[in-house]
């Protein structure tokens, strides 16, 4: 229950940053692939840069989780093309529905009722790499 | 506290993401939204389909209770912590999306024509979203992750694999709005 409701404060402090930020509005993403505003770089690139910088001290150091476990990141599996072919696929779509999965929820609780259309076109899409993945470069 | 209405800067934006994906390491749990699509298809029963969804969903909870979070979140913040949802974003960013049929670009939170209400009269508004969300669900499990798996999280642990892939999300990006955007709209 206490690990439940740490995981539900977590996705609401989420939810809350990323409307607040405009990390979840198109426009705004619209306007990062222009680049025509530090906005959303700024956004990325600090927390890029506190996150290797915590990554690195959590290692350094061997801390522990709250619940006193080791803190590991698994590491992807070493590949070019999942990654470049995946990523330009997730790219199209981030620029052209504006949204990537996580504000996805954020606009479902704004109250954005059309943004149901993206989550189940990403449902979909999901399903479909998994329906052909083993014919896919990997 | 007026602040807090306002529109975050990034410079409390990041680090507060930087944050949240620090909680999470420190519960054992790694930042991760698109995940959860796979997860949701696995509930559906989409495991009877393919075996990419036949695995233990029940321990992928943990995250769909984030999903929960970042909903009411998203609740919050429109329509508590918000007294102006419009976004002021470069005018010469609304000049460029003015031409391409966007009326009052950032007046409003989300573009009107793509997801006011009016939307769903729009056939071709229908087809962006469902299209723009089958390019996120098939990329980002194809790429084994999104912005907070590759781009936030990939990227903090040095993760080859996520550059790649982060490099992958702006060709693509770009590709879209300045390539295709002009056939588009």
């Amino acid at each position: 229950m206490k690990r439940t409701a740490a995981y539900l404060f977590i996705g609401i402090f989420f939810g809350i940053v990323m409307y607040k930020s405009e990390a979840a509005s198109w426009f705004r993403i619209y306007e990062m692939f222009q680049f025509e505003s530090f906005h959303m770089y700024g956004i990325i690139g600090s927390a890029l840069v506190l996150g290797v910088l915590g990554v690195f001290l959590i290692k350094k150091n061997n801390v522990k989780s709250f619940y006193g476990e080791p803190i590991k990141i698994t590491p992807k599996d070493k590949s070019f093309s999942r990654y470049m072919y995946g990523g330009i696929i997730f790219g199209l779509g981030w620029a052209l529905a504006g949204s990537c999965p996580g504000p996805i929820y954020t606009l479902i609780g704004a109250g954005y009722v059309s943004i149901l259309v993206v989550l189940v076109g990403a449902l979909g899409g999901t399903f479909l790499y998994g329906l052909i993945r083993k014919k896919l470069p990997h | 506290m007026n602040w807090i209405f306002e529109p975050w800067p990034w410079y409390v934006a990041g680090p507060l993401i930087a944050l949240i994906m620090f909680l999470l390491l420190f519960v054992d749990k790694q930042f991760g939204m698109s995940s959860n699509l796979r997860t949701m298809c696995a509930i559906g029963g989409a495991g009877k389909k393919a075996d990419f969804f036949a695995f233990d969903w029940k321990s992928q909870r943990w995250n769909l209770v984030v999903v929960l979070g970042a909903i009411i979140g998203g609740f919050l913040g429109a329509h508590v912590l918000t007294n102006d949802p419009s976004v002021a974003i470069n005018p010469d960013t609304i000049a460029t999306l003015e031409g391409l049929g966007f009326e009052n670009a950032g007046a409003t939170y989300l573009p009107e024509q793509l997801f006011g209400l009016e939307a769903f009269t729009s056939i071709k508004s229908i087809l962006i979203l469902l299209g723009g969300g089958l390019l996120i669900g098939f990329g980002s499990r194809y790429a084994g992750g999104c912005t907070s798996g590759h781009a936030i999280s990939g990227l903090s642990n040095l993760q080859l694999p996520s550059l790649i892939a982060v490099i992958g999300f702006f060709i693509g990006g770009l590709v879209m709005i300045h390539l295709l955007f002009p056939l588009i709209f």
